[in-house]
């Protein structure tokens, strides 16, 4: 087994590296997604004359739909989009099917189509968070315009690859933890500083394709190496306690994010390469190719990073302090050269969690905070320190998330998560993979 | 370089209601992280909470502010109570992680548009929520002296504030040197121990959220009155973490810590910001600009937490003893 391993992990690395490469030939430079689909009576009729407008990042497009009931809006870029429809403009005697169906805000990242279709008569109320779908005759304007079935296998890969993300922070996040018993509450700036990184090798004139690993090699060591050289191990051996140590995260976290926000401003950035990338129909899934590799190339990293756990001897020495880092030290292991390695893996795979958030969606100054909570409640669903519990926690929070937003408005969705992590600890504290003994 | 504008900035904003309302969450902090050693990072959703039900009772339901204080006392009761039953048996790390969810997650319920008839979705709600207060206000005119102005409403919250903060530190200070106080205390220090004695540690940890989370809600009534209006984006869990550095610059565990805190804290960071928007003004510094200001307040707020609790974490004015803050 010994023997076979270096061979083993040098495969690994030729796959990654191959997958990187792989990522310019299937890609295309594209204009930005577009929102699409049509206005309909009830009884199938187009209705024109409907003024829709998107927001995305400030920017504000309208348009209305033409004789044949269709629109498109063109976006300047993804993210977040602000989509309201006027219902001052729509025909007498039709409406939306419910209130609140005039503006809603949508997540896209490749073409979005949308189907709206109008009922008589004034609108239903709209659900309040958290109360069952309505009921099926005011059925709501549905994505693709497709069955139930065709949203759910979409919104179940948005779940996989939001899960993904997360479990690429959270494993960090556990590593940390476990081995030094801190809740480190700057791990989304992590995510942050390496998506930041990446944008400034990609602005020097690097193709993302190769800053992206650069980047991740560069925030390994700047922000985890040298930050537990510079800030944790002193403070360890200060015997600061674990709540003071809390405390610091904290304040780090607001530092870096403020110092981000004075250096690259608030506005979402983008890398110069796949911008925007056309979606691949699969079935009633879309997916960008984009996103699809990086996928890939995460669940690789993971895999790796699991199987060095389980095999290598720094993985056996992770693990031996995890559980008892006294008793590890009584073995000989070197606790401290543990935690450094902790540190730097905890940051790369966070920087890589940054680059992939960039790559999909925007890069700003907070990503990496909105993600934290997620981040948490995926690592508390999990089981606090455990490895495999962050990621089965991650993919069930990612699933959770885009799935929630069929009964749920979209808005709401990380309240779904973060109330899910709420009763899982009134019910199984350590989580579904965590000890007992963890929690007390 | 206007130096004397610089300072009155300062002072006004160093002993008024921005130091009020920060004051009263950083005293109620103090009552459940520096007497009872709970890491509430959530003391913003209290916050929220009073201002909110002022917001509600008022703008929305048109009813009296008298009876928005008692509802937003109530609701803080409901809100601790929720937040404390999962989580409080649990380790520290567990309740700072469910409390900033926590606040997180009123947060975006609030802002929601599905609740937008009710609570104002982003926008919030904004009116003339303190009327009742402002007609008892006895003052003839602004408030006047060589280097403070306020016009006559904020004087007069300014005044109120100030004696409910009175009223409330002498509160503490009698439950503290109460043998309640005491086992809180006792329970910050070693939960077992009190537990062996007989005492119920999670009544009293519970006691100290409701009574912490009550005082962070007055001042979320304060914060919908003085300023007339209540958005959700003003709740975030900085407004927490702002409340924890004055707690910790004044010294946790210490009945005048947050008070201390809260003045220093607004004067130092008041004066910074205006020197800085002053110098900026004045082109002294061409690499930066004035909406900088505020980034680098920040920044300043955060280097401050982190080198109070690595070289002073019992403040200015705490005892090193009283506080070791080692607990895991």
């Amino acid at each position: 087994m010994v023997r076979v391993r270096p061979a083993v992990r040098a495969l690994l690395i030729a796959t990654v590296a191959a997958l990187w490469a792989l990522v310019p030939s299937v890609a295309q430079a594209a204009d930005g997604p577009k929102i699409y689909g049509a206005v309909t009576a009830p009884d199938g009729k187009p209705v024109a004359g409907v003024a829709i407008s998107a927001t995305v990042h400030g920017t504000q497009l309208s348009t209305t739909t033409g004789p044949d009931g269709a629109f498109e809006i063109l976006l300047p870029e993804t993210g977040l989009v602000d989509l309201a429809i006027d219902t001052t403009t729509l025909p007498n005697g039709l409406s939306l099917a419910k209130v609140g169906d005039d503006k809603r805000t949508l997540t896209v990242i490749s073409d979005k189509r949308l189907s709206v279709k109008l009922t008589a008569g004034t609108p239903t109320q709209a659900p309040t968070p958290g109360a069952s779908a309505p009921a099926a005759p005011n059925a709501p304007p549905t994505n693709e315009g497709s069955p139930m079935l065709g949203q759910v296998a979409q919104l179940t890969v948005d779940g996989i690859l939001l899960g993904i993300v997360i479990a690429l922070g959270a494993l960090g996040l556990n590593l940390i933890f476990g081995t030094t018993g801190l809740t480190n509450f700057s791990h989304g700036e992590l995510l942050t500083l390496g998506a930041f990184t990446a944008l400034v090798l990609n602005r020097l004139g690097i193709t993302i394709v190769v800053a992206a690993p650069i980047a991740i090699v560069i925030s390994a060591f700047l922000f985890g190496w040298v930050q537990n050289r510079v800030l944790w191990r002193p403070l360890r051996k200060r015997r600061t306690g674990l709540i003071p140590s809390m405390i610091v995260t904290i304040g780090l976290a607001i530092v870096l994010r403020y110092s981000i926000l004075l250096v690259f401003g608030g506005d979402s950035q983008r890398y110069l390469q796949f911008a925007a990338q056309q979606g691949l129909q699969i079935g009633p899934v879309s997916i960008t190719p984009k996103a699809a590799i990086l996928a890939v190339c995460a669940i690789v990293t993971m895999a790796i990073v699991v199987a060095w756990l389980q095999r290598s001897r720094i993985g056996k020495a992770t693990r031996a302090v995890s559980d008892n880092p006294a008793l590890a030290s009584a073995t000989g292991i070197d606790v401290e050269r543990v935690i450094s390695v902790v540190w730097t893996l905890g940051a790369g795979l966070a920087a890589f969690a940054g680059v992939y958030m960039g790559m999909t969606q925007d890069v700003y100054w907070n990503m990496g905070q909105r993600l934290l909570l997620v981040m948490f409640a995926a690592v508390v669903l999990g089981g606090l320190g455990t490895i495999y519990g962050a990621l089965i926690g991650s993919l069930l929070v990612g699933l959770f998330i885009q799935l929630s937003t069929l009964v749920i408005p979209s808005e709401m969705k990380t309240v779904g998560a973060l109330f899910v992590m709420i009763v899982i600890l009134l019910i199984r504290p350590q989580g579904i993979l965590g000890r007992r003994e963890r929690v007390g | 370089m206007d130096f004397g504008f610089v300072l009155s900035q300062s002072v006004t904003q160093a002993i008024g209601i921005t130091a009020i309302l920060y004051g009263l969450a950083a005293m109620g902090l103090n009552i459940q992280f520096g007497y009872a050693g709970l890491l509430n990072f959530g003391q913003v959703a209290f916050v929220a909470v009073g201002a909110y039900s002022v917001g509600v009772i008022v703008m929305t339901l048109q009813l009296s502010l008298w009876l928005a204080i008692p509802v937003a006392i109530l609701a803080a009761i409901a809100l601790a109570l929720v937040l404390g039953i999962p989580t409080l048996r649990l380790r520290a790390d567990y309740l700072a992680i469910v409390t900033i969810a926590t606040s997180e997650i009123l947060r975006m319920v609030v802002r929601s548009s599905a609740l937008e008839q009710w609570l104002g979705g982003t926008s919030g709600l904004t009116g003339k929520m303190g009327k009742e207060f402002h007609a008892l206000n006895p003052l003839p005119a602004d408030f006047r002296l060589p280097f403070l102005t306020w016009t006559r409403q904020d004087a007069w919250v300014v005044i109120v504030g100030w004696l409910v903060i009175a009223l409330l530190v002498l509160v503490t200070w009698l439950l503290v040197s109460s043998p309640w106080g005491r086992v809180l205390k006792g329970i910050r220090e070693d939960e077992l121990a009190v537990t062996a004695l007989g005492k119920n540690a999670y009544l009293y940890k519970m006691q100290a959220l409701i009574i912490g989370g009550v005082i962070g809600a007055i001042g979320g009534v304060f914060w919908a009155v003085a300023k007339g209006s209540v958005q959700p984006d003003g709740f975030v869990p900085d407004v927490t973490f702002f409340a924890y550095t004055i707690l910790l610059l004044g010294g946790a565990a210490r009945i005048l810590g947050p008070i201390a805190g809260t003045i220093i804290f607004w004067f130092l960071l008041t004066f910074f910001g205006e020197f800085l928007t002053q110098a900026i003004t004045a082109g002294w510094l061409p690499f930066l600009d004035i909406t900088d200001v505020a980034a680098i307040r920040f920044i300043l707020v955060g280097l401050g937490l982190m080198l109070l609790m690595v070289w002073r974490p019992q403040g200015i004015f705490g005892d090193r003893r009283e506080l070791a803050l080692d607990g895991r």
